[in-house]
């Protein structure tokens, strides 16, 4: 009995064993493994050239100071033989030991009286009616000893036999001055400020997006929103009353600055009396220390206008203030030759930053406002009306905010696709939308709490895990045709990217906190932002810390090839010169992102440990 | 006055954590809850302040039906009752005085609070009320530079913070030594006698809720087994509450 167990066992190992092998031959077939052209002569030349030339970066050059010596030469002996040529012996001269050969026959180069040490190629000249001044073919090199002579064998090149004589040329170099920094040391230089910037700016950008949106990702959060369909419905209407409100009201803003206060001094004045007005009146209600909680209706309309003005008055603030920085940056930079370019440039750039993300900011915080307001109300229907009620309120709502909904999405998808069909923008999925927002209001019971933020959740979730699938250098590409070829599209495509695998790694964070704190907070009656701001917040700092610099050290890594797809950086010369078989600068490129790489390792595991 | 009527918690997977469960408090009593763990002595407290949604039955406080409220309204009720917890739930990595600054959250501006801005006088009742566990010199530290018994009294000074009618203390000296359970005890006390602060209290040592409360009430799997004084719980008592086999210790 146990004989024949050990027998089976001894049998499916050698199954399992003969498996493997299956597997790993037929690996070895996929991927063209062939031992043969490893061995072949002239890969291993090739191999024994392109490492060489790697491990010699060129980072130092020298002056030379160059001597050229050449004698006649016959390709194709004519009959009779040649006389050996004259020879002047006063300076610099070679002997070779024909005066003439066949092609691919070897011969033999003596030199004398080159200077000690002095080293270069000898070169078969090939002179044609098409190349009077000659074509050099390289034969060998050579390498003088102390009293500036060598003796070289060298094979004639494989070239058609002519009757005119050709020639031999030695040169010889020899490094006069010290050495300065290579051209190619200096551009390597050049670039990688340029790439280490570029995954500096990437990090910065992407972190300040993908920590918000963390939040949004993080099931412990999120699973705990839970909503009526009253107040859902309602919030989804107010978001998109808001975010079109919003819109409005940029627009409104840009006109009014532009038909009324295009003027430096007016906008001067609008970018100081705005910000203190709406400080001021953000003082008095918002952030007014004095104020009670209230839960009564009035007061909370009142509070939502006030907001809205607020909102307002903060965004015109963020406009005139960019506006008059672009004013003063065209100012500061009459031409691209005043001192400190970057930085007066730098000053219109951020003016141009604010004039942009004013809209943004007027969308999302308006729509919040509203949005945030109606949904109150809608929790207000459900709490305080009959269960009866709060059902006709439903049917009412739902199917508007479902027909909403649809409508804005197929909006969304009609960029895309271009239907320009009213028909597939706005009656179908308003119907459909509405008769969805109608079976919900059938369906659920009218003050059950729906799962809204588990639904928020999975879809932040999914989008991220999407956008996280595709690598920076393939959204470099579609960065490349937006904003064209350098750093600005690398920079942009690893932004994006670090969005979408910062943000995932910072929920899953946010998801291990200990729950201990967050109930406590809880407890003493505090809200969600201020739960996550005290009992959130501080948890998640070190390890969203780590995460950043570790983001920034791959950032590095990655903006070194994306210049492969044009994305600038170092990647961008070094796919350069290894196309034109530069070997040698390819091997100063990969220095630099070597050292780059290696130093950003050392200092964030010093940060590291310092911070976290 | 608090009044739990009925109060039932099933939680999703199944479990019975609270079966019918009524008992009344009167202001200003120290009533402890006694019970096996896993009786449901830390989910009734936490259904009293709706950290746990019960799932039946009814909690009426000072004539307000906190099962009931809204969200908003829930908050308004939770930030007059405070909580104290075993593993003391402070925010290790915030400094003391903001941990204890936590408990005015529900007062505070929330725009300002979330900028971490408090107004000077909670800043000062802060202090105050470090000062009154004995810690005011540890304002500034870290939390978790701490010992327990130190956390703890960060703790109940984050709750005092809520000016609360009522105390949940969810076993305050479950983690800590003989010693130091009573000093955190006895700042519980004086609360309750001193500022007239209503206090529930789980806890797992009998001479404690001697030493120490008005009433208690037990439960075991879930049922109030158990309502009336400490004294009165004799052996055959004890053993309904904690099991057949079960002996008196300490």
């Amino acid at each position: 009995m146990k004989k024949s167990s050990s027998f089976i066992k001894s049998l499916a190992v050698g199954l399992a064993t003969f498996l493997v092998l299956v597997v790993f031959a037929y690996g070895f077939t996929v991927t063209n493994i062939n031992f043969a052209e490893t061995r072949s002569e002239r890969r291993m030349a090739s191999l024994t050239r392109i490492l060489r030339a790697l491990a010699h970066p060129k980072i130092f050059d020298y002056n030379f100071e160059t001597v050229n010596v050449e004698v006649p030469f016959y390709l194709g002996c004519p009959e009779g033989g040649v006389e050996p040529p004259k020879v002047d012996r006063s300076g610099a001269f070679i002997l070779v030991s024909a005066g003439c050969a066949e092609p691919k026959e070897t011969i033999v180069i003596e030199g004398y009286n080159f200077q000690e040490n002095s080293a270069g190629p000898i070169n078969f000249i090939g002179f044609s009616a098409d190349a009077p001044d000659g074509v050099p073919i390289q034969m060998g090199s050579f390498q003088a000893d102390a009293q500036g002579n060598f003796r070289v064998e060298a094979t004639i090149p494989n070239r058609q036999i002519k009757e005119d004589p050709q020639a031999i040329r030695a040169i010889g170099r020899v490094r006069v001055g010290a050495p300065m920094i290579s051209q190619e040391a200096k551009v390597t230089w050049d670039k990688i400020v340029e790439t280490v910037f570029m995954a500096l700016l990437a990090t910065t950008f992407g972190t300040l997006l993908a920590v918000p949106i963390s939040f949004f990702a993080a099931r412990n959060l999120m699973v705990e929103v839970k909503s009526p369909l009253s107040s859902i419905a309602l919030s989804l209407i107010g978001w998109a009353l808001g975010m079109g409100l919003g819109v409005e009201i940029s627009r409104l803003l840009t006109h009014f600055q532009t038909a009324f206060f295009s003027s430096f001094l007016a906008t001067l004045a609008g970018a100081i009396i705005l910000p203190i007005l709406g400080s001021l009146l953000a003082r008095l209600t918002l952030f007014n220390q004095n104020k009670e909680m209230d839960l009564r209706f009035k007061s909370r309309l009142v509070n939502v206008l006030y907001s809205l003005f607020a909102a307002a008055l903060i965004l015109a603030s963020i406009l005139f203030l960019g506006k008059l920085l672009l004013q003063i940056g065209a100012y500061l930079t009459p031409n691209k030759d005043v001192p400190l370019y970057f930085l007066r440039k730098f000053v219109s750039q951020v003016g141009e930053i604010f004039t942009i993300l004013a809209p943004v900011v007027a969308v999302l915080v308006v729509g919040g406002i509203v949005g945030g307001f109606f949904g109150q109300i809608g929790q207000t229907v459900s709490d305080k009306t009959s269960p009866a009620s709060s059902k006709v309120f439903n049917l009412i709502v739902a199917p508007l905010a479902g027909a909403i909904a649809a409508v804005l999405i197929l909006r969304g998808l009609d960029w895309f696709y271009q239907f320009n069909n009213p028909a597939v923008t706005l009656y179908w999925p308003a119907g459909i939308g509405a008769a969805i927002g109608l079976a919900l209001a059938l369906v659920v019971s009218s003050k059950q709490p729906l799962p809204v933020g588990f639904i928020i959740y999975g879809i932040f979730r999914t989008i991220l895990n999407g956008t996280r699938s595709i690598e920076a250098l393939v959204m470099a590409i579609v960065f490349v045709a937006w904003v064209g070829l350098g750093p600005f599209a690398g920079a942009l495509a690893l932004a994006l990217h670090t969005v979408a695998s910062n943000a995932k790694l910072y929920s899953e964070q946010v998801e291990s906190i200990l729950s201990g704190p967050l109930e406590a907070i809880q407890a003493t009656g505090a809200n969600r932002l201020q739960t996550i701001v005290f009992a959130v917040v501080p948890q998640i700092i070190p390890p969203y810390i780590s995460y950043t610099m570790y983001r920034w050290d791959i950032n590095v890594r990655m903006s070194t090839i994306i210049g492969f797809v044009g994305g600038g950086g170092i990647g961008f010369i070094l796919q350069q010169n290894i196309n034109l078989l530069n070997y040698r600068a390819a091997s100063v490129n990969m220095l630099a992102i070597a050292i780059v790489v290696a130093s950003m390792d050392y200092i964030s595991s010093v940060l590291r440990e310092k911070y976290v | 006055m608090l009044e739990v009527k009925n109060l039932s918690k099933t939680y999703d997977g199944g479990v019975q954590a609270l079966r019918n469960v009524s008992f009344n408090v009167k202001q200003g009593e120290f009533l402890a809850v006694i019970g096996l763990s896993g009786s449901g002595k830390s989910t009734l407290l936490r259904c009293i302040n709706r950290l746990i949604e019960p799932t039946g039955g009814q909690i009426v406080w000072d004539g307000q039906d906190v099962t009931a409220a809204s969200q908003d309204e829930m908050r308004h009720i939770r930030r007059k009752i405070g909580m104290v917890f075993q593993h003391f739930n402070l925010v290790s990595r915030s400094k003391v005085i903001t941990n204890v600054l936590a408990g005015r959250l529900g007062y505070v501006n929330p725009m300002l609070s979330a900028l971490n801005r408090f107004p000077k006088s909670d800043v000062a009742m802060a202090l105050d009320q470090l000062d009154r566990v004995g810690i005011k010199n540890q304002a500034y530290k870290r939390a978790d530079e701490l010992s327990g018994g130190q956390q703890q009294r960060v703790g109940i000074a984050r709750a005092m913070m809520q000016q609360p009618a009522m105390i949940l203390a969810d076993e305050p000296v479950a983690s800590l030594d003989p010693v130091l359970a009573h000093s955190i005890m006895q700042y519980l006390e004086k609360i309750n006698k001193e500022d007239g602060v209503t206090v529930l209290c789980s806890l797992h040592f009998l001479d404690l809720v001697h030493r120490y409360a008005d009433r208690a009430i037990a439960l075991n799997a879930g049922e109030l087994k158990f309502d009336g004084s400490p004294a009165d719980i004799n052996d055959e008592k004890f053993r309904e509450i904690y099991g057949k086999d079960a002996e008196r210790v300490g």
